[in-house]
């Protein structure tokens, strides 16, 4: 039986509390009149390259400005910034929590194809993919939550649940039978309670099936798995329009859902491999050979390739075609967010592709290590792309709200996590395809 | 390959109780046997519509695409959907062959021969489809870049349909040298068991000289992953490709980002639901029931299933997204779809491709062999709507409601498409009585592991091989064949002979006829010598021979105790007698 080690734990706590600490210190600076965000965007120079302080022409960029479709005057651009700096610090803390969370949602899906496939390499590895899974319980609370403030008008990261510019906007009246507070609670409600239910009532057959004696745990949670795959195929695309999409509430492409599901499932997959190497390094799952961790790594290889060719196929159509109410999309992002946005395809493509195409140096542990490091770290930066520019357009900064917030989320989630490892043996005993997973070999 | 471990809740490849020289035996039979009735009848039908498509294509070219029902509005129709339904076929081909290679799937075994073979000639079938629609395909040439030697031309780097050319010679090409590296192996094979010269000279020249020495096993497997790599993401990138002849457009219902996956999806599903027709089919025909068992027929229909899932998935992104997008025109294209003139074609394409799927969620549907080729014929029928929907519905009725028209076939439309048709199965049917149409080295590398023999024998807790000591000191099946036919001691023959014929009948020369002995499978040359020698000749003795016959015979013989009775010859002669 594995037991948390106590350096793991105060890590953990240490990087909530500091996390914490720049999650408060985000909202305390955000500024509470438009005079203070003047001041702010003035003392903070013209750091984004073009000046803030004059007239600005409407750039077809953001929700705010293409709304009204009018050049707005000086004031009108005053207490539009006023808006994006007071949304930063809940832009941030949302962008972390989302983020933490899509990993379990990711290792969750692919747990469940495991299942559903009744493949023979993995099932060794199925208590460490619990183990991830486990944070959806807090991870989808927190979300719900942070959805839930934004339904109060706590911040403003949802445009459309602002019905003073829903009665400005035809288009927004138009989606107002799918885009409405209550519509939108209840489908997150129902989302976090499918996911969450598959989750713990899988955990409790896996585990169940070691006590008994006969295979009835292992095909009921078979059948379940098939059952929610087809679940998760639906929610999880309406939850990405929902969740994260609909911050840009003009904007729609039919890809996004399987686009945003590739982004997930590569970052669990990493995880789980993290894990994995983790634990085999304080010399638990001693069944687990290098094969498996080759396989993990030939995962994290070919859903990277996967997720680049969702964002080469929606952002190329885009271009391409350009029409006006699509290409906004991606004018902002590289106009605003140059760096970030194409660092993200460089640190979700070509790392992985060039650190992992060697068949040896997925065996080294290390190595899978840091490249994990990487493309969670660029999947990090494709949420915050998806996000930020419709809540805070050009104010972005990564400094830190948003850096706390991820600290905080990470805390949590190891500290999580790990004691979900920790509630089990690490090895299923009675698996029917636990001697295939022992004698895996590549 | 992994360990020749295997959980024992997996069901078995390979049933029957198959050795490693039943493999053998049964593969090379249809190739090695003659074509039946049967065979030229489905022949002779494939090559009348392929015959009616040429004629169909020769008036087309030499009068002009008029001949089509193209019209001002719809300027793309039957042309373009079947080129995109015969791509999309091509699909499951080499995702057996590749992707599930990299998966470790075992069951691709049985069926990724058959399933390259249907991508290849799926694929000329569509390649023919841009070339007849250029009207002059004698300057087809005219689609490569080629410098301009030829005149003052280059072609349109911008546009998807030359990115088409480039994806789909490179598929095809890919394809072709994956499916043949496989076959190698297998054409050795029947080389060396060939009789005649000429046949030996044909199957020498195709295996290149393939030796079977250890080094040609390790390259074979080296280039096979190679290949798996290459061809993975061609797999993708097809019929992406094929979508980006419609996404990357600004026309309301095409342009839409989900495409490429999409596409995939569907072409995948359609490619099953093809490699489902066929095989049920060849399986039957060909006598391979124990190879393409019913569990591949069940992982088949699951892959249809799940790939139905995600293209109907697709369909209600689509329709949900043009709802919510709040554009009028995107609104109406998927009104008009599916409540307009074409409502039937949509619904068909729905009820074919997203509701019948369904089906295979019980598992006494998806394990019965009519109902999954009943599904799999609706599946191909609903992908080919599929196209249709797509490219027609969304043409027929542009921004100017005074050219709002339909379209309809004409007979030269539907001839050449029937005309295709016509050449896959003239193709695919040559095929069958050609190639080896199971990669039965690979069948034999899983053997061990997922036969039903061995998985028995290790049930049993008896040892997989054993050298059988009563009889001489043989070392190998197959050298035990050769040497003790050879050796069949004959005296003894003459003697316990009259008992075996006794209830079986004997041979009188005068009356009689004596029938060709080697038709029945298992026995060769050798065998049917000693059985002559016996004094049984005929198909009817044979037929009448029961199990304490069949002992008497391994008796009398002594070369293959219960090989006679294993290939059931006893059927098998009362068939051939029955012809």
């Amino acid at each position: 039986m594995y037991t948390v080690s106590n350096r793991l734990k105060i890590g953990a706590i240490i990087l909530m509390v500091v996390g914490a600490l720049g999650i408060v210190s985000g909202f305390l600076s955000a500024p509470s009149t438009v005079a203070e965000a003047k001041e702010m965007v003035a003392s903070h120079g013209d750091g984004h390259g073009d000046g803030h302080g004059e007239t600005v022409v409407d750039e077809g960029h953001g929700s705010y400005t293409e709304e009204g479709g009018h050049a707005m005057t000086e004031a009108e651009h005053d207490e539009h910034v006023f808006h994006q700096l007071q949304n930063k610090p809940w832009a941030a803390l949302y962008v972390g929590a989302f983020f933490f969370f899509m990993i379990a949602l990711g290792a969750l899906a692919f747990y469940a194809i495991q299942r559903a496939a009744q493949a023979g390499w993995s099932p060794l590895l199925f208590r460490v993919m619990e183990g991830i899974t486990s944070y959806i319980v807090p991870g989808g609370i927190i979300v719900f939550v942070i959805l839930v403030l934004s339904v109060m008008h706590m911040n403003h990261l949802f445009v459309w649940m602002d019905a003073d510019v829903v009665a400005h906007d035809a288009l927004l009246q138009g989606k107002a039978g799918y885009l409405n507070p209550t519509f939108f609670l209840i489908r997150a409600a129902i989302f976090l309670a499918g996911w969450i239910g598959y989750r713990e009532y899988s955990r409790k057959l896996s585990l169940a099936q070691d006590d008994s004696n006969d295979d009835s745990n292992f095909k009921m949670n078979f059948r379940i798995s098939a059952a929610f795959l087809v679940f998760y195929l639906i929610s999880e695309s309406i939850m990405s329009w929902d969740w994260i999409m609909s911050v840009d509430p003009h904007w729609f492409s039919t890809l996004f859902g399987w686009y945003v599901f590739a982004s997930m499932f590569v970052s669990g997959i990493t995880v789980i491999a993290m894990v994995t190497i983790y634990l085999k390094s304080k010399g638990h799952l001693e069944q687990v050979n290098d094969s498996h961790i080759h396989d993990l790594a030939k995962f994290m290889f070919g859903i990277s390739i996967f997720w680049t060719y969702l964002w080469f196929s929606q952002f190329m159509l885009i271009w391409y075609a350009n029409i006006p109410e699509e290409v906004t999309y991606y004018v902002t992002r590289i106009e605003d967010y140059n760096l970030p946005f194409f660092a993200m395809v460089a640190m979700n493509f070509l790392f992985p592709v060039l650190l992992l195409m060697n068949s040896d140096y997925k065996r080294i542990n290390w190595f899978v290590i840091m490249a994990g490091i990487v493309i969670l770290a660029g999947h990090y930066m494709d949420i915050f792309n998806m996000i930020m520019p419709s809540t805070v357009g050009k104010q972005w900064h990564i400094g830190i709200p948003e850096i706390g917030a991820v600290l905080f989320f990470a805390g949590l989630f190891v500290f999580w996590i790990f004691r979900a490892l920790a509630s089990a043996p690490l090895q299923p005993t009675r698996n029917p395809f636990i001697e295939e997973s022992k004698h895996f070999h590549y | 390959m992994a360990s020749h471990y295997e959980a024992p809740i997996r069901k078995p490849l390979v049933t029957g109780d198959k050795g490693y020289h039943d493999v053998t035996v049964d593969i090379a039979a249809p190739v090695e046997g003659r074509a039946d009735k049967q065979w030229w009848i489905v022949f002779s039908i494939a090559l009348a519509a392929f015959l009616w498509g040429v004629g169909c294509i020769i008036y087309t070219i030499s009068t002009g695409i008029g001949t089509w029902g193209l019209n001002k509005t719809v300027n793309w129709a039957w042309d373009i959907t079947n080129f995109v339904w015969w791509v999309g076929i091509g699909h499951a081909g080499t995702l057996i062959s590749a992707v599930l290679l990299l998966f470790r799937q075992k069951w691709r075994m049985a069926i990724n021969r058959s399933a390259e073979a249907m991508t290849i000639f799926s694929v000329i079938q569509a390649g023919l489809f841009p070339i007849i629609h250029m009207g002059r395909p004698w300057l087809a040439y005219w689609v490569l870049p080629i410098p301009n030697q030829f005149g003052s031309l280059w072609v349109n780097f911008n546009s998807p349909l030359l990115w088409d050319v480039f994806a789909i010679s490179t598929y095809l090409s890919v394809s072709l040298v994956f499916w043949w590296t496989g076959l190698l192996p297998d054409f050795a094979m029947i080389r060396d068991r060939a009789v005649l010269p000429f046949q030996k000279k044909i199957y020498s020249l195709l295996s290149f000289g393939w030796s079977g020495r250890a080094k040609d096993w390790q390259r074979f497997e080296e280039v096979s992953l190679v290949l798996a790599g290459l061809a993975t993401p061609l797999v993708l990138s097809v019929h992406t490709i094929v979508s980006f002849d419609f996404a990357t457009s600004v026309i309301p219902g095409w342009h839409t980002t989900i495409f490429p996956p999409y596409f995939v999806a569907g072409a995948i599903f359609s490619g099953f639901a093809m490699v489902n027709t066929l095989l049920i089919i060849m399986r039957k025909v060909c006598h391979l029931e124990d190879y393409i068992t019913v569990q591949h027929i069940e992982l088949m229909n699951i892959v249809i299933m799940i790939t139905g899932s995600i293209v109907g998935c697709a369909y209600i992104t689509e329709l949900f997204m043009a709802w919510y997008s709040g554009v009028e025109y995107e609104q109406y294209a998927f009104l008009n779809r599916a409540t307009g003139p074409y409502w039937w074609a949509y619904w068909a394409m729905m009820t074919c491709n997203v509701f019948s799927p369904q089906f295979m969620w019980f598992k006494k549907l998806r394990t019965s062999i009519m109902f999954s080729f009943f599904i799999s014929i609706v599946v191909n029928i609903g992908m080919w709507f599929e196209r249709f929907v797509i490219i027609v519905t969304s043409l027929h009725r542009d921004y100017l409601p005074s050219s709002w028209t339909m379209f309809s076939p004409t007979y030269v439309d539907i001839g050449i498409f029937i005309g295709t048709i016509g050449f896959f199965f003239v193709l695919f049917l040559l095929y069958a009585r050609t190639f080896p149409v199971i990669a039965q080295a690979e069948v034999k590398s899983i053997l061990k592991s997922s036969g039903e023999r061995y998985k028995k024998l290790r049930d049993a807790g008896q040892p997989l091989y054993q050298i059988d000591k009563s009889n001489k000191p043989a070392v190998k099946e197959a050298v035990v064949e050769t040497a003790e036919e050879a050796e069949a001691p004959k005296e003894e023959v003459k003697k316990d002979a009259s008992e075996l014929l006794a209830s079986i009948g004997t041979f009188d020369a005068s009356k009689d006829t004596a029938d060709d002995l080697k038709l029945v499978k298992g026995i060769g040359p050798k065998m049917e010598e000693t059985l002559n020698q016996i004094g049984i000749f005929t198909f009817a003795q044979v037929s009448k021979m029961t199990g304490k016959e069949y002992d008497m015979l391994d008796a009398l013989t002594g070369a293959f105790p219960g090989r006679a009775q294993r290939d059931d010859w006893a059927g098998q002669a009362q068939k051939l007698n029955n012809k």
